[in-house]
């Protein structure tokens, strides 16, 4: 029988961390989405070579220091305006590849206006929507897409629909518009779901590379600190919860 | 019959300890350490080192991106 030393040798290297991640520790809770997002966003980068030409533009919400964690040009915008920020990169910049990385308190609420113009106008840009149900960062109070009934600080017994109007469903929305040309509901809980979140990513890259308008990724994700559940019991409530209502697959590829 | 042999190397110091590749190894490989390491997390590490494959699924859901996989195409077992 092998021993682990004979194992762990450069030469049976199968899988290590992106070289486009940097070595600084995420400053994300245990578990949290964002983490695995960011690691297929570093992947896709390095597997398509574009390190070099790549532009994100970072959002507020637990994500306003993504620039830390991936190693390519950021730019920071104002809370909700990411894809404007992006909209002046991308058409000042039109050789780079230019991503917006948004939560759902950023892009469904104070940046809901941004995003469906952008998307409408079709800005050459990748749109990655972090859609936890919640505003993780600032204590997990309700967001436009928190569900019927979910806890929230600010819905201690639950999202009351007739005082707070109905969850958003912002993906069917953008799918609707003429300039989005591949919108996608994804996630990140499983190595399966990873893998597919990935090739989704790594197509709404390369269609932004062929200059093909907008491409949106949500992916469906958790917020354990919020939802005061643990990582693993966040995902089991992400899939019987969040899966009913914000289905996965795609809304559009064209 | 040729088995897959592998191994996970997991950087202890920065793993947060969320279970979550925990639950993602098809082989029940992975425990977390009753140590806990320089921020209070207990780590991760390989309890059944013997069972695992190198398949990569504890490496692809951990949000920290702190598991290095190694896999050897192994000898013929007698
Ligand atoms: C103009 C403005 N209004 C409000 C805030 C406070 N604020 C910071 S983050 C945030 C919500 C973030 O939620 P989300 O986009 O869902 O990100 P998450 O942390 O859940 O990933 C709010 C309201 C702010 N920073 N700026
Ligand atoms: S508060 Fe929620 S979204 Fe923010 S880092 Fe923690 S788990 Fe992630
Ligand atoms: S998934 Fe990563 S951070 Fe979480 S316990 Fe496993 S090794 Fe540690
Ligand atoms: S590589 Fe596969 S078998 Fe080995 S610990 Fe990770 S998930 Fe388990
Ligand atoms: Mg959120």
């Amino acid at each position: 029988m092998a021993e682990i030393n004979e194992i762990i040798k450069p030469e049976n290297l199968v899988y290590a961390k992106s070289k486009v991640l940097t070595d600084n520790v995420m400053s994300y809770c245990p578990g949290c989405t964002h983490g695995v997002v960011h690691k297929l966003i570093a992947e896709v980068i390095e597997e398509m070579d574009i390190q070099e030409k790549t532009i994100g533009v970072c959002p507020v919400g637990c994500s306003v220091l993504a620039y830390n964690f991936l190693d390519i040009d950021w730019q920071q915008a104002a809370h909700g305006r990411a894809p404007a920020v992006a909209t002046a990169v991308a058409r000042l910049k039109p050789e780079k590849i230019v991503f917006a990385y948004q939560g759902d308190g950023d892009l469904a609420s104070i940046g809901t206006a941004e995003i469906i113009h952008a998307c409408n106008r079709g800005e050459n840009m990748v749109v990655i929507f972090i859609n936890n149900g919640i505003y993780g960062m600032t204590g997990g109070q309700m967001a436009p897409t928190t569900l019927e009934g979910m806890p929230t600080s600010t819905s201690p017994y639950g999202r009351d629909i007739k005082m707070t109007g109905h969850p958003l469903r912002i993906t069917e929305l953008i799918a609707q518009l003429p300039g989005t040309n591949f919108v996608t509901r994804q996630a990140a809980h499983t190595p399966a779901s990873v893998r597919k979140c990935k090739k989704a990513i790594r197509k709404a890259f390369d269609n932004v590379a062929a200059k093909k308008g907008t491409s949106f990724i949500e992916v469906v994700s958790t917020c354990s600190s919020g939802w005061k559940l643990s990582p693993v019991k966040s995902n089991e409530w992400m899939v019987e919860h969040m899966f009913p209502f914000y289905k996965l697959g795609d809304l559009k590829d064209e | 019959m040729a088995k897959v042999k592998g191994a996970i190397k997991v950087d202890d110091e920065k793993c947060k300890g969320c279970s979550l590749c925990v639950v993602a190894c098809p082989q029940k490989v992975i425990s977390l350490a009753k140590e806990v390491n320089g921020k209070g997390y207990n780590y991760a590490y390989m309890a059944n080192p013997d069972e695992c494959t190198g398949c990569t699924n504890c490496a692809m859901v951990c949000p920290d991106s702190v598991i290095t996989v190694y896999r050897l195409k192994s000898q013929v077992e007698a």
